[in-house]
């Protein structure tokens, strides 16, 4: 765990208590779930030092949130900490948020760490910017740190303008050696460079419109400071140490929904890494409605992936590939759903297979499945050095 | 100019000459019938112009034809339209199951359109735009579904009066029964047969007819309390699946009213400040 991360959420979290109670009585109210997970693999590993066992996981996400009585202050401390059997450097802490927030008339203010989600694709997120990637969580990236920020936001009948102001940049957790999942070398964990001097206390700055127009729901998005993604240098023990580019990256997303068709573009230009390249992914989700007469929904989903960078860039595998995928939800009272998706590259014919699934268990139980599968995956493409690690992965989780 | 007399005299024979017409015309006494039914609407919707908004907890008890009970918590605002074109605003937070709390649910009631919504998923702090289109599919797994909470307008149906007769749960009040017939695109109803009562002119039972026409669900609309002296809320609502054995209770809290909500209470942009 990042102890100054840790020193900064809590600081940020006493101030605001502090300001917040001396403000206005209010409510303290704790949530948030404890769970166990395991993830098996289902081949033995393919790089020296990882392990084949099963990953165990104990995990806390404890969410400690107040509200005055105005509603006017609001608190958010929402630490996580997995610990687990195989990894250390997948036993992790950290701050997801910390936060205090003031709510005005048409603008509001927060002050700490925050998670912030911009885009409207589902298979990859290509203008979400502002949090780092928790990637020791998951492959699919959709986990993220909290990022310590300064953020001002103003609602406006034409729309909602936040400005970020982000002093601290948090580094991309990566696998240790033990660790299944990573490149062939191991990861370097601990000496990061930066493109700034200033190392990870480059200020960086986004700003965001975002506004629904009738059927259209539109984004734009900028970004100036240390790009989320790292680029990998070998050192002299043959490890991988990860450096970080200063980017700026000017993004768009927009969705039309019409019927039960939801259209989804996002793209991106981003500059400072390599060439100034584009990105995009774009397609659609279709909904059957209460399929064969039951209470069922059935959504496909198609996307194709295009991404311009260069080998001067850090590696994406979403450059040509197509995504189709499904999504069934039950519409049960335990709200079942399944998803299940396939990505395919055009190029290499590689290809990467997820389902996940999940329900809830009386009241204070749920129940999560994830599976992952590589196939196709030969010597000297995108996902070769994954290739063996295919997995299954169940999550009991209690919440309280 | 007619004096008192014989404007009356007219009248009279307006009105026999009327219901002479009605009765050898079927077509006009289905016209009658038709805007009967729609002033008995329009007078219920009516009743109600002027909340400007309001804001309750209500908590949804779902229960299987074998009895078990599943117990949602959830806060509902609603900022009224004053135009009759457009639909009112409303906001949904769910407070349990555990796992969803915080999820809330936008919608911008439309009349013959669909109406826009928007999904709040706390998790991932993501803002989803959702298709609206399935009007007949169930609400969070309830006997409610989504139309049941967002077709409330009066000009999303067609109305048909029936007759007058005592109100099925409240046998002291006399009740309007009116047939409706839903305008608007995909409804899973052919029809609804609702009784609103001639006192206080609010719905006291709805019965559901499904596309093949048969009986499939009940509403009940109970323990009705009013507020600023001219605000009717009914503190219970009971939704009863014939075809499955399956209910829904909506329980209500005190509401509150007028509390200065504003069209930005109601934005998607809202939704990042709200959890």
């Amino acid at each position: 765990m990042d102890i100054r991360q840790l020193l900064c959420g809590l600081a940020l979290g006493a101030a605001a208590l502090t300001t917040s109670t001396a403000a206005q009585a209010g409510d303290w109210y704790i949530k948030g779930f404890m769970g166990t997970e395991i993830r098996a693999y289902t081949q033995d590993a393919k790089w020296q030092g990882q392990v084949n066992n099963p990953d165990i996981s104990l995990i806390l996400n404890p969410e400690f949130r107040y509200k005055s009585e105005d509603r006017k202050h609001r608190v958010n401390i929402i630490p996580y900490m997995r610990a687990t059997t195989v990894d250390p450097e997948r036993s992790h802490g950290d701050m997801r948020e910390a936060y205090y927030m003031y709510l005005g008339n048409n603008f509001d203010v927060l002050v700490g760490a925050n998670k912030v989600f911009w885009g409207v694709t589902e298979s990859v997120h290509l203008v979400n910017i502002i949090n780092q990637i928790d990637l020791v969580e998951d492959p699919d990236q959709e986990d993220y740190l909290g990022q310590p920020m300064l953020q001002l936001a103003t609602q406006q009948d034409w729309g909602r303008i936040t400005a970020y102001m982000m002093p601290y940049f948090r580094e991309r957790n990566l696998q240790g050696t033990e660790g299944r999942l990573r490149a062939r070398l191991p990861y370097d964990t601990d000496k990061a460079t930066y493109e700034s001097g200033a190392e990870e206390w480059h200020p960086d700055l986004a700003l965001r419109y975002s506004h629904f127009i009738g059927d259209f729901d539109i984004g734009l998005s900028y970004f100036h400071g240390t790009g989320r993604e790292p680029t990998f240098n070998i050192t002299s023990e043959g490890k991988l140490r990860p450096h970080y580019s200063l980017i700026n990256q000017g993004g768009v997303d927009f969705q039309y929904t019409t019927g039960a068709w939801l259209w989804k573009l996002e793209s991106i230009i981003r500059e400072g890494q390599g060439k100034t390249f584009g990105a995009a992914v774009g397609g659609f989700e279709y909904s059957f409605y209460q399929i064969f007469e039951s209470d069922m929904d059935l959504g496909v989903l198609l996307e194709y992936q295009y991404d311009g960078r260069d080998d001067d860039a850090p590696v994406t595998i979403a450059n040509n590939d197509f995504f189709a995928g499904a999504r069934l939800a039950f519409n049960d009272v335990d709200d079942t759903e399944i998803l299940a998706g396939f990505t395919f590259d055009q190029e290499n014919q590689d290809s990467f297979i997820s389902v996940e699934g999940e329900r809830r268990l009386g009241d204070d139980y749920s129940v999560e499945l994830r599976a992952r599968f590589i196939t196709g995956a030969d010597e000297g493409e995108d996902l070769y050095e994954f290739a063996r690690d295919d997995y299954v992965q169940l999550r009991l989780a209690r919440y309280f | 100019m007619l004096n008192l007399k014989s404007s009356t005299t007219l009248f009279k024979s307006l009105v026999v000459s009327g219901l002479l017409l009605s009765a050898l015309a079927p077509q006009a006494h289905a016209q009658d019938a038709a805007e009967k039914g729609y002033e008995i609407a329009k007078r219920s919707d009516e009743s109600d112009r002027g909340f400007k908004d309001h804001k309750v907890k209500m908590q949804m008890i779902l229960r299987n034809a074998a009895g078990q009970e599943d117990v949602r918590d959830m806060r509902f605002s609603v900022k009224e339209e004053p135009n009759p074109d457009l639909g009112d605003k409303s906001l949904i937070i769910f407070d349990t199951p555990k796992d969803i709390s915080g999820s809330a649910l936008l919608s911008h009631a439309k009349i013959l359109e669909p109406d826009d919504q928007w999904l709040f998923i706390p998790e991932d702090e993501m803002i989803k735009r959702i298709s609206s289109r399935n009007k007949s599919g169930p609400f969070f797994g309830s006997e409610f579904a989504y139309e049941d909470f967002t077709a409330q307008e009066l000009n999303k149906y067609k109305y048909k009066y029936l007759r007058q007769e005592a109100c099925p749960n409240v046998p002291e009040l006399t009740c309007d029964v009116v047939e409706r017939y839903p305008q608007y695109e995909r409804s899973g109803y052919a029809r609804q047969i609702g009784w609103v009562d001639t006192t206080d002119f609010q719905n006291r039972k709805i019965e559901f007819y499904n596309r093949a026409d048969s009986l499939i669900k009940s509403l009940d609309f109970l323990d009705y309390k009013q507020y600023e002296g001219k605000f009717w809320r009914p503190h219970l609502m009971k939704m009863v699946n014939h075809q499955t054995g399956k209910s829904t209770d909506l329980v209500y809290g005190p509401y509150s009213f007028d509390n200065g909500l504003t069209e930005n209470d109601f934005v998607k942009g809202v939704l990042e400040t709200l959890y």
